[in-house]
């Protein structure tokens, strides 16, 4: 599949150079209406209904239809009031009371209040809730630590946590934690997720299976009306396709946009857009035996791999280095101070030839592909020529996706040395913790594949996760970075930059670190 | 008559009932299950346990084929986990697309080939019949995602003639010109393998045929070329040209996925790539028997008319 991906890829992009080159060009003729704009979306959504789905790609639909009570300031990670307007927290940091917004209601005319908020929770956490059936609900482990939701007024809410959990306000600002209209799951049950209705900027208006989505502005909405008169969501699934579609002028907005297509848009008809999200790329190594056991090893590695050819040459630009464990997106938590591990083969080399390791041999899980891994098949074959380069013995081992997560994530152990891993989190707690800590290795249910340990991390991801002030756990972040990166678990490679392309018709379209699409502002021509 | 067609029906039986366990055993033993898809990053083992019992995935394989195929018999194909609705509700919405796509495509081969396959065998050598030829091995060769690409570059993307992808416009559309529009690319890209097909073998067949007999005797009595190509000649090789139908309706249907995903159609052949690519179990398992149980049906079919064509061919 991959190898057939890549020939029509290259077929595809080595043709239309050509074509273009014949001069068969002709101007553009507008295909979409002015005011509704007109996005390819990568996938058919599963269901409109925040609390039941988990991909990217349905969340730039709900985004723009729900609120929730808390989001992520523009152009930041950073948690502000949305349906909330404040919230104040317990000094022990288990109780979060709310003050909601008054005067909002859902797009089905029903009122916005402390039930409805109360009635959301509970329908994803409560197994004995009339409603829990309307789901499953797989990330409702977001909110785990919600113990109770409490009304104290139509206006005030309280939810309180059984440990304090600083993610908390975060993952509220997480699609899962949109706040959907309690009289439409009353009236809809199961189909609620292809009968939406949230207090959003636009508001549903019909789903045609396998098309598109429409939704349509809502006048009314707390936060100002949008600019756009609607947005129509259609699932492209074929990047090709894709790129084909917005280059007839069949959409006017593309996410996803494959690295090779990047070049065909380099005019005055189109606007590239870049942003560097919560996305980290990076090789989990061993450290529990064989040659990584060693630190000297681990940086060794670090050193070797040209981190700079494979997000230039490799990745063509679509990812910036990485330096650490934290991806920068995350700016108040990221510590500045970190320099990504020059590319430097001799340090390298002294490093093994210190360790008495000169030629160690090592077996490296590759993937040929699967969330957020990118290019992996040829990222994964550079570093494998890098390591070469300096001494190592590298072994190749390739797995479809869901293989190689069941090899990888019980743990290396007795099968590899190395292997490819990327994740996307939404707060900087999430990676580390899950797979970092000692209490993290997979016998014990977290992510750490490679038996990392060490004493001093855990007790800085412990303590930051009970703490409630944001700089108090922005320090220990630092802290916590500059030691992984001195220790090297992994080798940090590369944190992706998500792109968008749109037509020289549209305006005011910005992304998001957090990679959702909002669409409020935007305006099309 | 009747009892050849009900005989063949009852013989579907066992391939059907073959095809549910076999396509069951696919989808229980390849790796990745639909929690872990669903969770993605999010995976740990009690996630998945806990959203596998959710589904109702935790309970033994043989259980759940039971299950399945109890359910299926009265008509409950399950709930799609990627999609959220009934599995049939979705098969029978993508596969009356494929239908559309593929039931074109085949009548275009059908009378193309044909054509070119007879004209062909009626000039043995001569100019039309090497310039078919030529044109034809063409056909033959192009991988058709190749070509349904380089239509979509040229048609689409340069001369904006005719739209990129989709069945009907977004806006504005839904008529049966809008259709057409949309059917055009997709439909002769996947025809052009099938023609090539079908020419060549029923000029094959159609020399075969021109050679008999009664040929000789019809031009004898002075019956006019044109009768004895299009009506003596052509309906004798036809008992041969059938089965080729047949086997090429397979092969249309089958090549629908890759042109569907290309074009993004929104038929069975996509349906079933992202159902497998998402482990989506019950819409796979769903969606094949489906596929299956029409594809059988259509070879009862292509015997029958065979049989009818055919009086050697007895019950």
């Amino acid at each position: 599949m991959q190898l057939m991906d890549w020939t029509r890829r290259g077929l595809f992009s080595a043709a239309s150079a050509g074509l273009l080159a014949l001069g068969l060009g002709l101007p553009a003729t507008a295909q979409t209406p002015p005011g509704v704009l007109v996005v390819g979306q990568i996938a058919e959504p599963k269901a409109l209904d925040p609390a039941a789905v988990t991909a990217v790609n349905d969340f730039r639909i709900l985004m723009n239809v729900f609120d929730g009570l808390v989001r992520y300031k523009s152009g930041t990670l950073e948690v502000e009031p949305a349906l909330a307007t404040g919230w104040e927290i317990s000094e022990d940091g288990t109780e979060y009371t709310f003050a909601l917004r008054d005067g909002v209601t859902f797009h089905d005319g029903s009122a916005f209040n402390a039930d409805v908020v109360k009635f959301n929770f509970d329908r994803m956490l409560n197994e004995d809730h009339p409603f829990h059936d309307t789901g499953p609900f797989p990330l409702s482990f977001f909110f785990s630590a919600v113990e109770n939701v409490e009304v104290v007024d139509p206006l005030t809410v309280r939810f309180t946590l059984n440990a304090p959990y600083a993610p908390f306000l975060s993952n509220l600002a997480y699609p899962t934690g949109l706040i959907v209209s309690q009289a439409a799951v009353e009236q809809h049950g199961a189909d609620f997720g292809r009968n939406p209705s949230g207090t959003g900027p636009f508001h549903f208006v019909e789903w045609r299976s396998n098309e598109a989505v429409v939704v349509e502005r809502n006048p009314d909405h707390w936060d100002g009306a949008p600019a756009l008169d609607a947005v129509v969501f259609r699932p492209i699934t074929d990047a090709n396709t894709r790129t084909a579609e917005m280059l007839a002028g069949g959409i006017d907005l593309m996410v996803e946009v494959p690295p090779v297509a990047l070049s065909q848009f380099q005019s005055d008809a189109y606007t590239v857009s870049e942003q560097a999200g919560p996305h980290v790329w990076f090789l989990i190594l061993n450290a529990k035996e064989g040659p990584f056991a060693e630190k000297a090893v681990r940086q060794a590695a670090n050193y070797a791999v040209n981190k700079e050819a494979l997000v230039n040459d490799v990745l063509e630009g679509t990812a910036e280095v990485a330096a650490g464990p934290t991806p920068p997106a995350f700016a108040w938590a990221y510590n500045e101070s970190l320099e990504p591990y020059p590319y430097d083969p001799e340090k390298a080399r002294a490093l093994l030839a210190e360790a008495g390791m000169e030629n160690p041999a090592v077996t490296f899980f590759v993937t040929e592909g699967g969330s957020g891994m990118l290019d992996p098949i040829a990222m994964g074959t550079a570093i494998q020529a890098d390591l070469q380069a300096v001494g190592f013995d590298v072994t190749i081992e390739t797995y479809e996706w869901n293989t190689f997560l069941g090899e990888v994530n019980p743990g290396l152990e007795g099968k590899a040395d190395m292997a490819e891993m990327a994740w996307m989190t939404n707060d900087p707690d999430t990676l580390p913790f899950l797979a970092l800590r000692t209490e993290a290795w997979p016998d014990k249910g977290g992510f750490n594949s490679g038996y990392y340990s060490n004493p001093k991390v855990d007790e800085l991801l412990e303590t930051a996760r009970t703490a409630t002030d944001q700089d108090e756990r922005a320090r220990l972040y630092k802290e916590m970075q500059e030691i992984v990166q001195e220790d090297a678990p992994w080798v940090f490679v590369a944190n992706w930059k998500q792109n968008a392309v749109t037509s020289d018709k549209v305006e005011n379209f910005q992304l998001e670190p957090s990679f959702f699409l909002l669409l409020k502002d935007v305006v099309k021509n | 008559m009747g009892s050849y067609i009900l005989k063949r029906l009852f013989s579907a039986i066992p391939v059907l009932l073959g095809i549910t366990i076999i396509v069951f055993a696919i989808m229980a033993l390849i790796p990745g299950d639909p929690a872990t898809a669903i969770l993605g990053s999010y995976a740990t083992p009690e996630n998945v346990e806990k959203l596998n019992r959710d589904l109702g995935l935790d309970k033994p394989a043989v259980a759940r084929y039971f299950i399945w195929l109890g359910n299926m018999l009265t008509g409950d194909f399950g709930q799609s986990f990627a999609l959220n609705r009934p599995v049939i509700d979705e098969v029978l919405e993508r596969f009356n697309a494929t239908l559309v796509l593929a039931g074109t495509a085949f009548v275009l081969c059908c009378f193309l080939g044909i054509l070119a396959g007879v004209i062909s065998a009626s000039r043995q050598y001569g100019f039309a019949d090497k310039a078919i030829t030529f044109v034809v091995l063409l056909g033959i060769s192009i991988p058709s995602f190749f070509l349904g690409m380089m239509m979509i570059l040229l048609f689409a993307v340069n001369l904006r003639w005719l739209p990129v992808s989709g069945m009907y416009a977004i806006y504005g559309g839904g008529d049966l010109w809008d259709l057409l529009k949309h059917l055009v690319m997709p439909a002769a890209a996947l025809a052009v393998v099938a023609t090539g097909v079908i020419a060549r073998l029923s000029r094959s067949a159609m020399l075969e045929v021109l050679r008999q007999d009664f040929i000789r005797t019809a031009r004898a009595k002075g019956v006019s070329e044109r009768r004895v190509i299009w009506g003596h000649a052509l309906r004798a090789a036809m008992v041969s040209i059938i089965p080729v139908l047949g086997i090429q309706a397979g092969f249309v249907l089958s090549g629908a996925v890759y042109i569907e995903i290309v074009f993004q159609w929104p038929g069975v052949g996509r349906m079933l790539v992202d159902a497998i690519l998402k482990r989506d179990i019950l819409l796979v398992q769903g969606g094949v028997v489906f596929v299956a149980a029409c594809y059988v049906l259509f070879n009862i079919m292509v015997d029958v008319a065979q049989s009818l064509l055919d009086p050697r061919i007895k019950t």
